[in-house]
């Protein structure tokens, strides 16, 4: 029995079916329903996450409606609308990334994560200028915020909400972008294949997640009030 | 004793070195790891309480100064809540026992399983930190403007130490639930699950949807802090009570991540000590998930006096009380486990025995305060202190120890000294009534909570307080002296030392890295003991 010792470090001898099925578990089918529901429940609890600041949002917006729609005003519209399509776009590129996994196409599998990093940098980029632009216009909260705004400490709670959701937004982004890396390193090395593509598919769950945030916060934080009764 | 089994390839033999522990993905060794880390955390914050007994010796604040003293209770109880209570069961026993019972090799994640002891050692850390840089003085509850404007003291380092340590708890309940859909093995369907392994799910349900609010909450005083964005600062609009509504949804069910794991250990313990099938066995399971749903709905009784609509707190009063029919459900069932069935007094029993009468007394008093009229009097006074500690220390670590040693044997291949044990679990329970049943009696004449100083007339019963807590000290330095001394000198166990039903009793001990030589295959009810009932004497 000493050779077990050695077979619960990545040994596979004993299951010697498919190289990629782990020790403990008895099929393929087990490790990836396992993974999977694993996944899913991940991203319960980020919905839970999110769901404190949501929260916070809907409370105060029904407390404070106008300073809401003024704090809407400053936000850059064209630059949120250009993420959220740069956004859907990756989603449809990481949705085809394991579409290639499945059907064994490792040079599919490259094209498309690149582009799905591609997109997503694109969105950090932007939000990097919008953030920029906040800072010049003295609306990030604290004590340089721009005190001669009407409402302005409500509109303050306006901006904290949105720098901490989309700034949480954005670390997600940045912690996928790495997870696209490592995944890219695998399928660069032909790990993935119809017969195991279980990290693909679950790096593309949490990526899809990380857009749906992002198509709630774009019409909460940026389309109130509709802008036309802007300054 | 004749067949005593000892392995040579157990869990603990190989692979050897310091770092085929800090690197094992092996269930076993992370619980070792776990009570390692669990027990020093414990001791910590029984330093930090030994400081708030030394201090109410006398009436006046005379020990340390106030802020010295807020400090004290403070970090006792952000200590004990999320270093030692939170991890307690489900960390060390759960994790060791819930791939075995349900015949399965390793929890679902083994990586992930590491990870998560790496983030509560970070988070750990970084809580020490904030000690040595300032300590905290908010209170466990971090209750704003207080934390996020006002104290001086570190609480954006205590804070993120708190939020790393989520993690820790998130990714437990995670590997928990996943584990017990898809690792159980051929014959071992939902009813057959151990009643710990039910108890255990609907504990992680609890974790994986309450911890990440407590994250994002405390993650916004940190922020509210240290960047300068406001949230619930009320000078700039912010409400201080969506605070407490944030932190209350998840600490609220928190007393259930608590104690849930606890009921699923006397289960365990009442059905083998007495060899008998668990009474209502469905409803027990069943009971453990509705204290899990029922917990996320009672968050405002918290906040009775905190400006709630009253509407809201009628609601929330109600909900309170329906809590205490799953809890009821569990005690009474105990009980009619125990009625006529031939109960070993070997000293797990005295752990469980001692469990039923502190955990009732947590709960009834429990009601008392979800009762909306008598909470206004007791609201923030000792009573509220008594209740909480009934049910953590009384309910919680009382079946917490009970399982240790049940499932000592199994875990380090030892039996320890059971008139040790029994001596523990008697101080233990002698010391717990004389420290918290005075408080009671304080709480119910006015004294409020964190307070140093207090009227001279409260002098007789702090005392006993005060007193009872060395007791209580006694009772929980004992085993620390036993069970180290059982590792090194101790009679080897055999596979099966208290004649108990489960998967874990058919395996040698301690277990063989994978746990199961060959697939298991599951044909019979949990608690089967009718089978074996004449074989066994206990």
């Amino acid at each position: 029995m000493q050779g077990t010792v050695s077979a619960h470090d990545g040994g596979h001898d004993a299951h010697a079916h498919n190289p990629n099925l782990q020790h403990h578990f008895y099929s393929m089918e087990q490790q990836l329903e396992a993974s999977t529901l694993g996944m899913w429940l991940f991203l319960v609890t980020e919905v839970m996450f999110f769901g404190g600041m949501f929260l916070a949002y809907l409370i105060y917006r029904v407390i404070y409606p106008e300073a809401w729609i003024l704090g809407s005003n400053h936000l850059n519209v064209a630059m949120g609308a250009l993420n959220t399509g740069v956004l859907i776009c990756s989603s449809l590129t990481m949705a085809l990334a394991v579409r290639a996994a499945q059907t064994s196409n490792r040079g599919a599998q490259i094209r498309y994560l690149l582009l799905t990093m591609a997109f997503g940098s694109v969105f950090l980029i932007v939000k990097y200028f919008e953030y920029a632009e906040k800072f010049e216009h003295h609306l990030v909260p604290g004590r340089h915020f721009d005190m001669t705004l009407p409402q302005a400490g409500q509109q303050q709670l306006f901006f904290s909400i949105y720098f901490m959701m989309t700034g949480i937004h954005a670390i997600h982004m940045i912690v996928g972008l790495g997870l696209m890396l490592v995944i890219l390193t695998m399928a660069w090395r032909g790990r993935f294949s119809a017969s195991y593509y279980t990290p693909i598919e679950m790096s593309g769950l949490y990526w899809h997640f990380v857009d749906i945030v992002w198509i709630f916060l774009f019409p909460l934080l940026y389309l109130l009030g509709a802008h036309y009764s802007a300054h | 004793m004749s067949d005593v089994s000892q392995p040579r390839n157990s869990y603990l033999d190989a692979p050897y070195g310091l770092a085929s522990w800090l690197l094992t993905k092996d269930h076993k060794r992370i619980a070792m790891l776990y009570l390692i880390s669990i027990t020093i955390f414990f001791a910590i914050g029984g330093l930090f309480a030994a400081g708030i007994r030394l201090e109410l010796l006398t009436p006046q604040g005379d020990l340390w100064t106030s802020d010295l003293y807020n400090k004290l209770f403070t970090l006792h109880g952000v200590v004990m809540i999320f270093f030692f209570l939170v991890p307690s069961i489900p960390a060390t026993l759960g994790n060791f026992l819930m791939p075995i019972m349900i015949g399965a090799k390793d929890l679902a994640f083994p990586r992930i399983n590491l990870i998560s002891w790496y983030l509560y050692i970070i988070g750990a850390t970084v809580t020490l930190a904030a000690v040595f840089t300032g300590g905290l003085d908010t209170g466990w509850t971090f209750y704003t403007p207080y934390s996020s404007v006002s104290s001086q003291t570190a609480v954006t380092t205590a804070a993120i130490g708190v939020f790393i340590t989520g993690f820790s708890s998130i990714l437990t309940g995670l590997n928990f639930i996943v584990t017990t859909h898809r690792m159980r093995a051929p014959g071992m369907t939902w009813f057959r699950l151990p009643l710990f392994v039910w108890s255990n799910y609907a504990t992680s349900l609890v974790m994986i949807l309450g911890t990440p609010v407590i994250a994002i909450t405390v993650l916004l005083v940190a922020a509210e802090r240290a960047l300068g964005l406001g949230f619930f600062d009320p000078a700039r609009g912010g409400d201080p009570v969506l605070f407490q509504h944030l932190f209350w949804f998840y600490s609220h069910p928190a007393v259930y991540i608590m104690i849930l794991p606890g009921m699923g250990v006397i289960s365990e313990l009442v059905a083998a000590m007495a060899r008998k099938q668990v009474f209502g066995y469905s409803f027990v399971a069943f009971s453990s998930l509705a204290i899990a749903i029922l917990g996320f709905l009672v968050w405002g009784h918290h906040l009775f006096v905190s400006s709630q609509s009253i509407y809201a707190g009628l609601v929330f009063s109600i909900i309170t009380m329906l809590v205490a029919i799953p809890s009821a459900v569990k005690t009474f069932n105990w009980t009619a486990t125990l009625y006529r069935g031939s109960i070993s007094w070997q000293s797990p029993t005295w752990w469980v025995v001692g469990f039923m009468g502190l955990f009732t007394i947590g709960g009834l008093t429990g009601v008392f305060l979800g009762t909306l009229g008598l909470n206004i009097h007791l609201t923030d006074t000792y009573f509220v202190v008594a209740h909480f500690h009934y049910i953590m220390v009384g309910g919680a670590i009382m079946a917490y120890m009970g399982g240790l040693h049940f499932w000592w044997p199994k875990m380090t291949g030892r039996m320890f000294s059971d008139a040790g044990s029994k001596t523990s679990a008697v101080l233990v329970f002698v010391g717990f009534n004389l420290t918290f049943f005075p408080q009671f009696v304080l709480g119910f004449m006015g004294m409020p909570r964190r307070y140093h100083a207090y009227p001279d007339e409260w002098q007789v019963l702090n005392v006993l307080s005060s007193c009872g807590a060395g007791v209580l000290a006694l009772g929980y330095a004992l085993p620390l002296v036993y069970l180290t001394y059982s590792l090194f000198r101790g009679a080897a166990a055999p596979a099966n030392p208290w004649g108990a039903k489960g998967l874990e009793w058919t395996i040698p001990s301690p277990p063989t890295t994978y746990n199961f030589e060959a697939e298991v295959r599951v044909d019979e009810p949990a608690y089967n003991y009718k089978s074996t009932r004449e074989v066994h004497v206990g």
